[in-house]
Parts: C-alpha cells; sequence; structure tokens
C-alpha cells in the first residue's frame, strides 16, 4: 500500500511513493539517487545516515519517510553551492584533515551544520556533545572537532564579508 | 633546494569525500543488478542432514538458490580449509549454508526465511585451552588434502629461539612471570563489507571489490575460477572504501559466493553486509592467552624473554593464524633482550574466525609484554620509565631476530613521556590517580611476508602540464591521494595541483602486494623517486630539442607585435643541454637564470610540442617503476630483517580512576612518534590519533562478547565504540629522526599509534589503584571488582 509524500529536497520540491514502513534514508537513497548520505547501521546508531529536517539533525535510516510530508529536508548534496563552490564546512573538513575514509563525512557535516546553525562558536565540549551521535573509526575525532571549530570561524568571517550566514 | 611541498601540511585533496560524491560500495549500481544474501548456520557444530530449498527456489523474483550441494566442492582460504558454502557439516555460527540471488533485497530476504535446514548437533568446543586437550571435538577432520587430523592445533608451528634462555635465567637477579588475556575486537569499519560481481560473455569476472589487496585478491579470484572450471580472469575495481584496518586483506567468503551466484545468473550480483552481519561474519582481531616470563639482573638490564600465546583460530583460517610472524618483532626486539624464547599456538574451535586487524598481532604481543616490564620493574625497584631507558633500543643495532635497526629515537620518545606527563611527581601513589607507559616498535619500510614486497607506478605526463600517477596501491582513507601529489611535485618539479591519482583497476594499474603493513608511503615514495627520476630527465632532454626553438618563436612574435620590444642577447644554445634545464612548478627554466621570464616554458607546451611534431617522430613522457625494497623473508627460523627500517614510539597515560564505580578517566595522554620524516604532519597526526582511540578502545571499552560461539553484541550499541564524547587530550609528538633508508626520510605510521595504547592505559591503572588486570578491556566492572579485591 503506497503512499504519495511530498516534501523539497535541497530546495527542489519532490513527490514520492512511499511504503508506510520505509525510512526517509531508503527514499533518498533509492527512490531519489542522492546518495551521499550512508547507511552504516540501519538502526540509528552510528550517524552516518544524518541528513537535516527543517533544520534538525536525524537518523535518516530510522526516520519515517511519512514524517517528511511537507517539511524540508537538506542533505550533503545540498551544501555546495550551484557554481560548485564548496560549503565552508566542507572546506574546513578538507583543510583540517576531518576527512579520512570518507564514510562517515556526510553525516558527520550534517550534524556540524546543525550545530553551526544554531551555536556559530561552539565550545570543544560543545562540538564533541553535537558530534555524539556521529561514529568515525578513523580519525579519533581530534580532527573532526578541529574542522568544525575552523568552519565555525571560516563561516564568521563569511558573515562579516557578506552579512548572512550562508 | 630546500623542499617545497614534502613535509608542509597539504588540505586533503579527497573532495568528494565531503560533497556526498565519492561513490563507495554501496552507492554503486549496474543494469540488471541482483541482490545476494547469505544464510548462515543456526549451530555452532553440526552435520548437515539436509537442506530443502524446493520452497525458496519457487519465490517470485529469485534468481539463484545456491547450497555447498549444487556448487563445486572448492576449497578456499590460506590452509584451504572450508568451501565457500558447506556441505558435510558446520562449524561455527557464521558458517555459510545457503545464498540466493533475487531481485531486490526484499525477495532475497524472504527467500532465506524459506530455506529449510536440518542439522544433526554435534559437541563443540570454545576454548583453545579445552581444544588442545586429546579428547577435545575435532572441528576438522581431514585437512585441505584430505589427510586425517588427530588434533585441533593448526600445522603453523610459530617459534623463535635465540641466545640460551636456561642460562639466562639463572644467572637473573630477578625474575616475573603471568599470564594475560585479550579479547575479540572488531575493526568496525564505518563501511560495512560488500562487493559487485559480473561476468562478461567471454566468461571474464569483473569485481567490484573493498579490498586493500587488489592483485592479491585477483589472483585468489582467479585461481578460484580456474578451480570451478571458468576460462576467464579477474579484473578488480576498487570504489572509495570505508575503512579497513586490516578487514580487507583476504577474500571473505562471501566475495566468492557472489561470484558463483553471478557465474548461476550471469547478472551482476551485489552482496552488501549489514551492520548485524559484519559484526557476527566477518573474520575480527583474534583473542590471546599469553604467557611471559623475564628476567633482568640487578642493574635492570633484560637478560632473557620467554613467550608463549595460544590463539583462539575459531572455525577456519585466514591472516589471522599468521599474526605470529609479526608477535615476533616486539617479542624478540622491544628493548633489548639477548635471550628469547617465543611460541605459539593457533587452535581451531568453533568460535568465529580471526583476519588482520591494524598492527597484526604487535598489539597482542605488546600488551603482553609491556605489562610484564612494569612487573619486573616493580620488583627490581627501578621506575618504569626508567627501566626501560635502561633496555632501550639503540639504533645501528641488529636484535635477535636479526631485525637491523637503523634510526631510534625510543629514548626521545621516553624523556618526551616523561616531561609532557611531569612523570616523576605523578607516579607510584595509588590513590586513585596513575600514570604508565609502554613503548612499541612496528615494521615501518614494509614488511617482506611475500616473495615480494614491491609496487608498482607509472607516471604519465600529457600536454596540458598534468602528470597522472598510476598507482597499484589503495587508500582507504589513510591519506596517500594528498601525499602521493605531494611526493610525485617534490621528485619532478610540478606542482601537487597538476598531480592527479589513477589506482584501482588491476586492469590498468602495475602490480602491488597491497596497501597493508603500513607500507604504502613507503613503497609509493620509492616508486616516485625512480620514476620521477625519469620523467624529469626525459623532460628536460624533450625540452631541449624544443626550448630554442619555441623560445625564439615567441621572442620573434613579441618583437613583431611591440616595436619597443628588443629581442634579448641570449645564447639560446645554453638551452639545447639538457644538464643546463631544471623544472619547478611545472615550468621548465634555464638554470643559469631561473628568473628570466623569457627563457621558461609551461612543460604543457613542450610536450604538446613534442607530441604534435607531425614528422612520425612524435614522443610521449611515460615513466614507471617496480621498487622491491632490500628487506628480507623470515627464515625456518623465524629470523630475518623482514623490513627496511623499524618505527618506535612511546604513550604515557595519566588516568583518574572512580573508587566508587571502577570508571577510568584518561586525564593525559602523550603519543611520542618516530615517523622518520613526516611528509604532512598534519595527516601523520590524524594517523596518530586514530589509531590512539582505537588503542584506547582495545583497552576500555571494545569487546565482541563471544557466548558459545555466538556474537552476543553485533551492533554499535552493544559494541563500545569510543565516541566524540569521550574526550582523551592526545598530545600527539612527532619525532623525526630523518630515515636513510625511507623515501625523502620517512617510515611508515598506519599501525603503530594502535598498538602501545592499550597496555600503557592498563599500567595506568595498575599504578592508579595498586593492583594490576590482567584481561582487556578494562572495564569499570572489572576495575571495581579488582579494587574490591585488592588486598584478599
Amino acid at each position: 500500500m503506497r503512499r504519495t509524500i511530498r516534501f523539497t529536497v535541497n530546495g527542489d520540491p519532490v513527490e514520492v511513493e512511499v511504503q508506510p514502513h520505509w525510512p526517509l534514508l531508503r527514499v533518498l537513497r533509492d527512490e531519489l539517487e542522492l546518495t551521499g548520505a550512508k547507511m552504516g547501521c540501519g538502526e540509528g546508531e552510528c550517524g552516518a545516515c544524518t541528513v537535516l529536517v527543517d533544520g534538525k539533525p536525524i537518523n535518516s535510516c530510522i526516520y519515517p519517510a511519512l514524517e517528511a510530508e511537507g517539511k524540508q529536508v537538506l542533505t550533503i548534496e545540498g551544501l555546495v553551492s550551484p557554481d560548485n563552490e564548496l560549503h565552508p564546512i566542507q572546506q574546513a573538513f578538507l583543510e583540517k584533515a576531518g576527512v579520512q575514509c570518507g564514510f562517515c563525512t556526510p553525516g558527520m557535516i550534517m550534524s556540524a551544520k546543525a550545530l553551526l546553525d544554531m551555536n556559530p562558536n561552539p565550545t570543544e565540549d560543545e562540538v564533541r556533545h553535537a558530534l555524539a551521535g556521529n561514529f568515525c573509526r578513523c580519525t579519533g575525532y581530534v580532527q573532526i572537532v578541529e574542522s568544525v571549530r575552523h568552519a565555525a570561524e571560516l563561516l564568521s568571517k563569511n558573515t562579516k564579508r557578506t552579512g548572512t550566514g550562508e | 633546494m630546500a623542499e617545497q611541498f614534502v613535509g608542509k601540511s597539504f588540505p586533503r585533496f579527497d573532495a568528494d569525500k565531503v560533497t556526498g560524491r565519492a561513490r563507495f560500495i554501496n552507492d554503486i549500481k549496474a543494469p540488471r543488478m541482483l541482490c545476494g544474501k547469505i544464510l548462515y548456520s543456526k549451530r555452532p557444530h553440526a552435520r548437515i542432514a539436509h537442506i530443502d530449498t524446493s520452497k525458496a527456489e519457487k519465490l517470485h523474483g529469485v534468481r539463484a538458490v545456491l547450497t555447498g550441494f549444487n556448487t563445486p566442492d572448492v576449497r578456499v582460504g590460506f590452509l584451504g580449509d572450508q568451501t565457500a558454502l558447506k556441505r558435510d557439516k558446520v562449524r561455527q555460527f557464521r558458517d555459510e549454508v545457503a545464498a540466493v540471488a533475487a531481485i531486490n533485497e526484499e525477495t532475497a530476504e524472504e527467500a532465506l526465511e524459506l530455506i529449510h535446514v536440518e542439522y544433526e548437533d554435534l559437541p563443540a568446543v570454545f576454548d583453545p585451552i579445552e581444544a588442545m586437550k586429546e579428547d577435545a571435538p575435532l572441528i576438522h577432520e581431514v585437512d585441505a588434502r584430505g589427510k586425517p587430523r588427530r588434533n585441533n592445533i593448526l600445522p603453523l608451528p610459530w617459534k623463535l629461539e635465540a641466545g640460551d634462555v636456561q642460562k639466562a635465567r639463572a644467572e637473573s637477579a630477578f625474575v616475573v612471570k603471568d599470564t594475560f588475556k585479550t579479547t575479540w575486537v572488531h575493526q568496525v569499519c564505518m563501511g560495512t563489507s560488500g562487493c559487485i560481481a559480473e561476468f562478461d560473455v567471454n566468461n571474464n569476472l569483473q569485481f567490484t571489490s573493498v579490498t586493500n589487496v587488489p592483485f592479491g585478491g585477483k589472483d585468489r579470484l582467479d585461481m578460484f575460477l580456474r578451480n570451478i572450471g571458468i576460462k576467464g580472469s579477474t579484473r578488480i575495481l576498487t570504489p572509495y572504501v570505508g575503512g579497513s584496518f586490516g578487514s580487507k586483506l583476504d577474500t571473505d567468503i562471501y566475495e566468492f559466493i557472489a561470484v558463483l551466484l553471478a557465474w548461476k545468473t550471469k547478472c551482476p550480483v551485489k552482496i552488501l553486509f549489514d551492520r548485524q552481519e559484519e559484526f557476527a561474519a566477518s573474520p575480527p582481531r583474534q583473542p590471546i592467552v599469553g604467557t611471559v616470563e623475564q628476567g633482568c639482573d640487578k642493574d635492570g638490564r633484560l637478560k632473557f624473554r620467554v613467550v608463549e600465546m595460544i590463539l583462539d583460530n575459531g572455525a577456519y583460517t585466514s591472516w589471522g593464524a599468521t599474526t605470529p610472524s609479526v608477535m615476533m618483532v616486539p617479542i624478540s626486539t622491544l628493548y633489548r633482550v639477548p635471550n628469547i624464547s617465543f611460541r605459539a599456538t593457533c587452535v581451531y574451535t568453533n568460535n568465529i574466525y580471526a583476519q588482520a586487524m591494524r598492527g597484526y598481532g604487535n598489539p597482542q604481543a605488546t600488551y603482553v609484554v609491556e605489562q610484564s616490564m612494569d612487573q619486573l620493574a616493580l620488583e627490581a625497584g627501578i621506575d618504569p620509565i626508567e627501566f626501560r631507558l635502561i633496555n632501550a633500543n639503540e639504533p645501528n643495532e641488529t636484535s635477535p631476530m636479526g631485525l637491523k635497526i637503523t634510526t631510534c629515537p625510543m629514548k626521545e620518545c621516553l624523556e618526551e613521556v616523561k616531561t609532557r606527563l611531569d612523570w616523576k611527581k605523578k607516579q607510584g601513589k595509588h590513590d586513585g590517580h596513575g600514570v604508565g607507559v609502554a613503548c612499541f616498535l612496528h615494521v615501518g619500510g614494509g614488511a617482506r611476508v611475500y616473495r615480494s614486497d614491491a609496487q608498482g607506478l607509472i607516471l604519465k605526463v600529457d600536454d596540458e602540464g598534468k602528470m597522472t600517477a598510476i598507482t597499484g596501491g589503495t587508500d582507504q582513507g589513510q591519506g596517500s591521494e594528498t601525499i602521493i601529489r605531494q611526493m610525485v611535485a617534490e621528485a619532478t618539479g610540478f606542482r601537487p595541483q597538476d598531480v592527479n591519482i589513477f589506482q584501482g583497476d588491476t586492469e590498468i594499474c602495475p602490480w602491488d602486494v597491497g596497501t597493508h603493513a603500513s607500507r604504502h608511503a613507503f613503497m609509493v615514495g620509492h616508486a616516485i623517486l625512480m620514476a620521477g627520476a625519469q620523467v624529469r630527465a626525459k623532460l628536460l632532454a624533450m625540452a631541449s630539442t624544443w626550448m630554442g626553438q619555441l623560445i625564439s618563436r615567441n621572442l620573434q612574435k613579441k618583437a613583431r607585435q611591440d616595436s619597443d620590444f628588443k629581442v634579448p642577447d641570449v645564447d639560446l644554445n645554453l638551452l639545447s643541454n639538457p644538464e643546463n634545464l631544471d623544472i619547478s612548478n611545472g615550468q621548465i627554466f634555464l638554470k643559469s637564470d631561473p628568473e628570466n621570464k623569457l627563457l621558461r616554458l609551461p612543460v604543457a607546451q613542450i610536450v604538446r610540442s613534442a607530441h604534435m611534431v607531425g614528422t612520425g617522430r612524435g614522443e610521449m613522457i611515460v615513466a614507471e617503476a617496480f621498487y622491491d625494497p632490500p628487506n628480507e623473508m623470515l627464515n625456518a627460523e623465524g629470523k630475518g630483517n623482514l623490513s627496511c627500517c623499524y618505527t618506535f614510539g612511546a604513550h604515557g597515560v595519566e588516568v583518574q580512576v572512580d573508587q566508587e564505580t571502577g570508571q577510568v578517566t584518561i586525564l593525559n595522554y602523550v603519543a611520542a612518534h618516530d615517523v622518520g620524516r613526516a611528509i604532512n604532519p598534519m595527516l601523520v597526526k590524524g594517523q596518530i590519533y586514530g589509531a590512539t582511540i582505537m588503542g584506547a578502545g582495545y583497552g576500555l571499552t571494545e569487546e565482541m562478547q563471544v557466548n558459545a560461539g555466538r556474537v552476543m553484541n553485533p551492533n554499535l550499541l552493544d559494541y563500545k565504540l569510543l565516541t566524540a564524547k569521550d574526550k582523551i587530550p592526545i598530545d600527539a609528538v612527532i619525532v623525526e629522526p630523518i630515515e636513510p633508508s625511507g623515501p625523502f626520510g620517512l617510515k611508515g605510521i598506519g599501525e603503530p599509534a594502535c598498538v602501545p595504547a592499550a597496555p600503557a592505559i592498563a599500567n595506568a591503572v595498575a599504578d592508579a589503584i595498586g593492583v594490576r588486570i590482567k584481561d582487556l578491556p578494562l572495564s569499570p566492572e572489572k576495575v571495581l571488582a579488582a579494587i574490591k579485591g585488592k588486598g584478599k
């Protein structure tokens, strides 16, 4: 028994037929071919599937797709600008080596985005708290935390220059 | 000339990992692709009486149902002790009993539920010590050649003897002996295992794989194809890989099953593990029981070391059974010990079997040795750091195993720990607050575990002035895509951003042993120096042919366009001698006049001229190198110079132990590492941080709970990884002795920091609570029990 849901993904309106039990991650990856969000566990533990729904980070592997009706979903694919420029958080993850194998990275960056949208200048403990639900096996988190704090600096420079946070 | 690119913290080049465009095995689809799924055993040890697959075969959407009864009886694995699908009996819960390929995941899962297997239970054994007894149930009745087996001990008698242990024991003033245990821990790559197998109409197999040993994998799959009667060969493609840590060294059983399903259906078949399957059905690091005895003279000089290891091999054999070859390195050579005896016994049980994991036996061996070092220091009444300094390895010495140490800043690393932790003030209080130290050595210049330890590389220059480095190595996240660019740029005079990397295709890439044993930077670095020198020589020769006429033409053109421009009085003949030329930043120039813009040309213009010469005498620039290092395979006695150099270091930990809960908090952590030379200090620190946290997890929280052969915690909620909230303040200290055998002075750094973390933490906890816990991990329950049992 399929149902049709409508929501926006990275600013684009979409209409998808879904089974009621499907998690949002399945819709994003299999129906919309947005494969940036990753399935690391399927149980809401690892955070590799993190996307933002109305600005809040969620584990899309256990978030029911039906819940997305009428909401705004932001995935990692939505962070690069239309002229293919990296978002400052993405840039920061490269500059501070917050990336190793890259599997956790999309989820990690989305959690960081949710944090920095709310708290533009987080302390180390605040960053660690915000990323507690995103597992990484490569980095030991040190350079991820450095990346997020570096991103905060890059974003604040952007704000000063352009007057907006984007 | 000072180095321009090496030694600098370049940002990572793998930008598509941050955009979500990097394609992992999870993200790859092919037309007509089927989903493969595996049915695992429901028994730890049983005869398979009957398998009924009829219902599954009739399910709409199912394309193949395979069992051991309808697939060739072909043995796979390092000792050939299993088949892809099991026919006679199952020997562990992860035994692959049947497999299906279906049009989608739901159908494949439904089909598995329709398969009915009848088992006849056999007595099982889960403890390696029990399994060694004469009356223990036999896990394997026959070996790979069909010869009857009498017991469960693997035919791999690992041993190493040097000097005279008996005599040294008699001469020792202090002797300690104890037994330590470690548990199963999993690599827990964030990307789970997976592959896609497909055949073309000529019976060639294209295999998209997460392996970090593409050519070894190709060998194994080619042999498998031959053995099952398929006259084709394998091409391995590797996409972005979500971590490895040893888990992707061997060709795993699911990969052979994917090949069988793809052959049966003639469709691409993808098998992708879910997280539970990853924990329960992929081979982790095995547990050991290690007994260690050491003695020293009255001044604290080590006289002898005896280590006996028993490894729970599980039901089958993968590379886990060969980790004693690396255990030998610390057991024989960590500190100066003249008399050594080491024996390791690998025992079949009905448990899950084991593979490689970061450090390859070294974490278990160093855990055992370094705790014994603290016990002996205590016995001799010497401070643990002073005791280690007395016995520290020195440069340019040969160890009893025949390891030839080149550079060795072990003492420097120990001094770093001592100073940075303020050791003297904090050690020996037993008041809930303690410090601990552990050193390590690991292979730093490859490890000749096969007859070859070589790496192939091709450098190709195009007429846009870009260079492509085609390498047989792989990247699992360690950062080779960044440091290869830095080293190629350094070796050739190109800019890092003009270097592209092509890897992960056995059809095109030159041969390589595999990206294991912390060897990649070392091997590819040497290959870059070899091929880079050729590129430079060829380019300068090409430039000497073309530069004179191109520049002369440029000057005349400029003079025509600008009447004020006077053609300078330069001897263009100088440009026709390659020895007068050099390359920097992708430009070729006259050495004697490097600042003269009129006398320099971009590489692109010269290569284009040579390509487009129009007379049938065009030239291109391609160079190749196959670097095979001068290290040695171990001989029959387990001796030989396994690696070109060895990397050393010391970890120091300060802990606070909560006396009420047993919780261990790490207050300070110093990780001092000899890296030879840091090509990219930021990425080197990334390896140190990541491996240290992995090692700290081994010490404190990680444990696969295996109960009667079954993994009880196959998920990330119950398998306790350290998270971002577990803040461990790591002070990563890079020590750079500049290794003469290493390219640009480097040593490998992928694994080492994983090695000393657990013993350093164990030593710190023992210092804090005054009692030693002898098995991992140091969970709050064990720590609390130790505190409560103190003095009893």
